[in-house]
């Protein structure tokens, strides 16, 4: 972090300024660390800390039970299933879109980033509602649908649609600036030098954005694995076939099976803590978002 | 002239190819769906389901409680930001990570675990209750889990704009005499003011669409607890399609004025950086 911090600002400077009041300091900077600890500590830490704690409520052997449960288990695997589907194709999508914006210059390159951005700014329940509106029963292609006997809403192809859709930016806004940072040189190099678009592509672009593209593809899998209100809409809510994590997370906490919610959601949080943790290393390698 | 610059890198026509079609297929027509079934409605009809009661008192509590939420992340946010930018102590490292947690935590998670600790036995709602505080189930609730994950948009967007404060002004400013406050209103915030302005809208933008922790915490009555997603939800579910385009078409409208304000708020931001800087 030092190494970004410009005009010598490293933070715990001790070297006494000029004019410098130095109880006054003191005390200015131990009211902003304790306001800023206690308003952490109510709005997220006791949150988070609750999750176990309601989670291993009624001990360890309640806590693994719930896993036995087939319908927590279908949860889990059709949540990895979405995210297997859904992160490679929006990576796919993100290199595609970094290299077109990035590499070229074309009109109308600043809509296409606003676009692309677009999911970004829209409600998760309006981003589930547009394929419903769509595929649904009373929706523009509802009725062909049905006659060729073909279910999205309320079945697996909607909810990885609404969850491509809520996750769509995420690798192609992380790869687009880095590689317009980065600059052409190395790949115009490669490709006067003989070699093909695909061996620059997998051998020099592929090498450099290597962080920016493990970041994106790891924010990305945490909404797609976390995502409730775009896929509540589209998934119809059916017990072992159309219930993701979250959603699995929603009807046990209603049904008061507090134990079995938070269990299921301390998988989930654990993945946002690893989440970060990948995220604070892939920052350490030098790799920074701003 | 053509459409796109000469370059001697292939893969033009196949990139840009792949990404408006993916784009068109999973973003555009979508959003052009909704428009359009809002659109095919009687302007009538359309301004009955706006307008009704119902959808007003949601906008009330929608709007209110996301203000409010980014006003409280405006104050926090730039005290967390300080804190981190400009103090060294143990654990700063990790806080600083934290901050991104409502980014990566699951919505449905963090709206079960505020709605057991707010609960009137939860850890922090016990103590509220007998001074008469209730969060969970009222609009207090909704503006507390609008507030915790709109957090880290506030904190990430002043952070880099309080390290461009120059110290040596500060000082400057000091030594000719200038109290801590002066200091803070003559030059500290003039320089964070776009960024504390966009962390602001930013919260708000991502407040008003929230969903899944808002619905755990809030009690869901119409007209006082229920938020304006949630009533496109309940149209949706009652196969109300067109009532559900129409609000979805009233909040992308609002979306498009959020995206609009950021994006200007930023464009003045780097004009003023530019200004200072020279």
């Amino acid at each position: 972090m030092a190494a970004a911090l410009p005009h010598g600002t490293l933070a715990g400077d001790t070297t006494r300024r000029p004019g410098q009041h130095t109880w006054m300091h003191a005390l200015v900077r131990w009211m902003f660390i304790s306001v800023s600890l206690t308003f952490l500590a109510a709005v997220l830490l006791a949150p988070l800390a609750t999750v176990f704690a309601m989670a291993f409520a009624k001990g360890v052997s309640a806590y693994l039970h719930v896993f036995s449960d087939p319908d927590t288990l279908a949860a889990i695997r059709l949540t990895l299933i979405t995210a297997l589907v859904v992160v490679p194709t929006n990576t796919v999508f993100g290199l595609a879109a970094a290299w077109a914006i990035a590499k070229f210059e074309f009109r109308g390159k600043s809509i296409l980033i606003t676009l692309i951005d677009l999911p970004l700014a829209v409600s998760p329940v309006i981003s589930g509602m547009v394929f419903v509106l769509l595929f649904g029963l009373h929706g523009w292609f509802g009725v062909w649908l049905q006659e060729h006997d073909i279910s999205i809403v309320f079945a697996l192809p909607g909810i990885m649609l609404a969850t491509m859709f809520v996750t769509f930016p995420y690798v192609a806004r992380e790869l687009i600036p880095l590689m317009q940072q980065l600059g052409n040189d190395e790949e115009e190099a490669a490709i006067t030098l003989g070699a093909g678009g695909w061996m620059t592509f997998f051998r020099v672009t592929l090498p450099k954005v290597r962080w920016g593209l493990v970041y994106g593809m790891i924010l990305c899998n945490a909404r797609a694995m976390g995502e409730f209100g775009a896929v509540s809409v589209v998934s119809g809510h059916i017990r072992g076939f159309t219930n993701t994590m979250p959603l699995h997370i929603e009807i046990l906490y209603n049904e008061y099976n507090f134990v079995g919610a938070f269990a299921v959601a301390s998988l989930l949080t654990l993945l946002a803590l690893l989440t970060l943790v990948v995220k604070t290393l892939v920052e350490r390698t030098g790799y920074r978002r701003r | 002239m053509s459409f796109s610059k000469p370059s001697v890198l292939p893969g033009f026509g196949l990139t840009f190819g792949f990404t408006t079609f993916f784009l068109s297929a999973i973003v555009l027509l979508p959003l052009a769906a909704l428009v359009l079934a809002a659109a095919s409605m009687h302007w009538k009809d359309f301004l009955d389901v706006v307008l009704s009661a119902r959808a007003l008192g949601s906008y009330k509590l929608s709007f209110g409680a996301s203000l409010l939420a980014a006003s409280i992340n405006l104050v926090f946010g730039f005290i967390l930001a300080w804190t981190l930018v400009r103090y060294e102590f143990p654990g700063r490292k990790i806080i600083d990570a934290l901050i991104d947690m409502p980014f990566a935590l699951p919505t449905a998670v963090s709206g079960i675990a505020l709605t057991t600790v707010f609960a009137q036995n939860g850890w922090i709602g016990r103590y509220l209750e007998p001074l008469g505080i209730k969060v969970a189930y009222t609009w207090l609730g909704v503006t507390l889990a609008l507030t915790l994950i709109s957090m880290p948009f506030a904190v990430r967007a002043v952070q880099p704009a309080l390290l461009e404060v120059q110290r040596e002004l500060e000082d400057a400013a000091e030594t000719l005499g200038a109290g801590r406050l002066y200091v803070f209103r003559r030059i500290i915030l003039p320089t964070v003011l776009p960024a504390l302005l966009t962390g602001f809208t930013l919260a708000f933008a991502r407040a008003v669409g929230e969903y899944g922790s808002v619905i755990f915490i809030a009690g869901n009555l119409p007209m006082k607890t229920e938020i304006t997603p949630l009533l496109i939800v309940i149209h949706l579910e009652e196969f109300d399609y067109k009532g559900a385009a129409a609000l979805g078409v009233v909040m992308l409208a609002i979306s498009f004025v959020m995206l609009l304000t950021i994006n200007l708020l930023q464009a003045w931001g780097r004009r003023r950086h530019v200004r200072v800087a020279r």
